[in-house]
C-alpha cells in the first residue's frame, strides 16, 4: 500500500466517472432512437451534472447533508476496490465481501440522507429501494456463493481471470447458464432499470428518494449514481462475463452489457414493489437454488 | 417597478449560464388547458430533449416553472409555494394569452389576469393555445436569453420582493385556518 496506490485509486474514480457518464449520455441517445426521437447530445449528462453543481442549494438539517457526503464517499471508495481488466489500485483487497460491505456504506448514507429530508415521498422511496435490494440480493448472493464454492476463491479478479483463455464458452454465464440468467436479472434490479424501478417512479412518488434534492446535493446524487452503475455493471462483468484481458476489451464488453440493459429497459413497463419481490423470490431465487444444487451435488462445472 | 438591465457577470457565472442554458429541467405545473400541448412537444414528433430539456418531478430539481394557461387564485398560492421552493437560478415561462392579459377569462372572478404582477416572468408565449412549434421556438429563445444572462427574473424577484409580496397578498387575501395545527 504505497502512495501510488492512492494516486491510482483517485484516477480509477475519475476514469469510472468520465466513462460511465459518457456511456449514460450515449444511452440516452439510444433510448431516444428506440422512441423515434433524435435525442440529446452525447455529453448531455455531463452538462446536467455540472449544471446541478452550478445552482444554489439549501439544507434540510445536518443528517441530510452528512448522509449525502457519506453516500458519495462510500460509493467512491468502493470504486477503488473494483478490479478493471485485472488491474487493482490496492492488490489483494478485491474480495466480493469487501466490495459488498463497503457498498453498503454508500447505500445506507443515501437512505439516511433521503430520510433526513423529512419528505414522505422520500421515506416511501427509501423503503421501496431497500425492499428492492433485499429482493435482488438474495438470488444474487446464492449464485455468488455457488461461484465461490466452485472455484474456492472470493477474489473478483481471480474469478474473472479463471474464465479467460477459453473464449466465450469459458465465461460463467455460459458455464452456468441458469446462474448467468439470474445475474443479468439481478443487474436490472441493482441498476433500478425497468421493470424494477418502482423506487424512483417519477409520476407516482415524485422520484422517491430524490424528491427533496436540489442544486449541489442533486449533483452529488447524479455523480453517485454514475459511480454506483460502474460498480454494479463491473461486478456482473467480472463475475459472469470474464472481465477483460485488456482495458479496451473490458470497456467494450462493459458498454455492450450496459447498453443491453438500457435497451431492454426501454421497452419494459414497471412492476409494483410487491410484484418485483414476488418475482425475484419465485423465478431468480428458484433458478439460483437449482444451479447451486447442480454445482454442489451434481458436479456441474467441474 | 423598475427593470434591471445591467449585465456584469463574473467568469463563473458565464460558465454556469452555459450549463444552465443547455440543460433545462422543467416543473410543468398543469394549471390550465396549455398542459395538453406539452406531451407532443416532449415525444417523438418535436422531441424537446434534443435541446437538453426534460420534465422533472419536483420543484427542487427544476429550473423552469411553466405556467400552462389560466391560473385561478386558488392555484396561485400553490404556484408561489412551488416557485419559492425552486433552487436559485430559476425561470418562469407563461403560456398563452391567459397569463398575458386574462385571455377569455379576463372578467372571471376566480382567475388572475396578469401573471407578472405575482411572479417574475422571463418569457411569454402568445397564443390560445401556443402550438408545439411556437413552444419549441420560445424554448430556443429562452436558451439564448439564459446564455446571454438576460433571464434575470429570479434576481428581480429578490430585489423587489416587497412589491411582489404586496401584490400576492392583495390577490390572495389573508386566510385564517381553523384546525388542530393552528391557533
Amino acid at each position: 500500500m504505497t502512495l501510488m496506490s492512492f494516486v491510482y485509486g483517485f484516477l480509477a474514480i475519475l476514469g469510472a466517472f468520465v466513462f460511465q457518464t459518457s456511456l449514460t449520455g450515449i444511452n440516452r441517445k439510444v433510448t431516444a432512437r428506440l422512441q423515434k426521437r433524435r435525442g440529446p447530445k452525447w455529453y448531455q449528462q455531463f452538462i446536467d451534472i455540472f449544471k446541478a453543481f452550478s445552482k444554489s442549494s439549501i439544507t434540510h438539517g445536518w443528517v441530510y447533508d452528512f448522509g449525502a457526503i457519506m453516500a458519495l464517499g462510500g460509493i467512491a471508495a468502493t470504486v477503488i476496490f473494483i478490479p478493471v481488466a485485472g488491474f487493482q489500485s490496492f492488490p489483494g483487497l478485491d474480495n466480493i465481501f469487501v466490495i459488498s460491505y463497503v457498498l453498503a456504506v454508500g447505500m445506507l448514507g443515501m437512505a439516511m440522507s433521503a430520510a433526513g429530508s423529512g419528505n414522505p415521498w422520500a421515506s416511501i422511496g427509501v423503503s421501496r429501494a431497500l425492499t428492492n435490494m433485499l429482493a435482488y440480493d438474495i438470488p444474487f448472493m446464492v449464485i455468488v456463493f455457488t461461484l465461490i464454492y466452485q472455484h474456492q476463491t472470493g477474489s473478483v479478479s481471480e474469478l474473472a481471470a479463471l474464465q479467460q483463455g477459453a473464449g466465450i464458452w469459458g465465461w460463467n454465464a455460459f458455464q452456468l447458464p441458469l446462474g448467468g440468467l439470474v445475474a443479468v436479472i439481478a443487474l436490472f434490479g441493482m441498476l433500478g432499470k425497468k421493470p424494477f424501478d418502482s423506487f424512483i417512479a417519477p409520476a407516482e412518488i415524485a422520484s422517491g428518494p430524490m424528491v427533496e434534492y436540489g442544486g449541489k446535493q442533486l449533483g452529488m446524487m447524479f455523480t453517485l449514481h454514475e459511480l454506483m452503475t460502474f460498480i454494479e455493471v463491473s461486478l456482473i462483468l467480472n463475475l459472469f462475463f470474464g472481465g477483460g484481458e485488456t482495458l479496451w476489451v473490458y470497456l467494450l464488453k462493459y458498454a455492450v452489457l450496459y447498453t443491453f440493459t438500457n435497451i431492454v429497459s426501454g421497452v419494459m413497463p414497471r412492476f409494483k414493489i410487491d410484484q418485483a419481490v414476488t418475482f425475484f423470490y419465485k423465478v431468480p431465487l428458484g433458478l439460483a437454488l437449482v444451479q447451486g444444487l447442480l454445482v454442489i451435488f451434481g458436479g456441474w462445472g467441474y | 417597478m423598475q427593470v434591471t438591465t445591467k449585465n456584469d457577470r463574473s467568469l463563473w457565472e458565464v460558465i454556469g449560464d452555459y450549463f444552465r442554458a443547455n440543460s433545462i429541467w422543467m416543473k410543468w405545473y398543469c394549471t390550465g388547458c396549455g398542459a395538453i400541448e406539452m406531451p407532443p412537444t416532449m415525444t417523438s414528433r418535436f422531441d424537446m430533449e434534443q435541446l437538453g430539456m426534460g420534465p422533472m418531478a419536483t420543484p427542487r430539481q427544476a429550473d423552469v416553472l411553466l405556467i400552462t394557461g389560466y391560473l385561478s387564485t386558488k392555484t396561485l398560492r400553490r404556484v408561489i409555494y412551488s416557485y419559492e421552493q425552486m433552487q436559485d437560478p430559476k425561470y418562469v415561462v407563461g403560456f398563452g394569452s391567459c397569463t398575458l392579459n386574462g385571455g377569455i377569462y379576463y372578467d372571471s372572478y376566480a382567475t388572475i389576469n396578469q401573471l407578472d404582477q405575482y411572479l417574475p416572468v422571463d418569457l411569454y408565449i402568445a397564443g390560445c393555445m401556443p402550438r408545439p412549434e411556437a413552444i419549441m421556438n420560445s424554448f430556443a429563445t429562452l436558451i439564448e436569453m439564459i446564455k446571454k444572462g438576460e433571464a434575470r427574473g429570479w434576481k428581480h424577484y429578490q430585489e423587489n420582493y416587497d412589491w411582489y409580496k404586496a401584490n400576492q397578498m392583495d390577490s390572495l387575501g389573508e386566510v385564517i385556518i381553523h384546525d388542530e395545527f393552528h391557533e
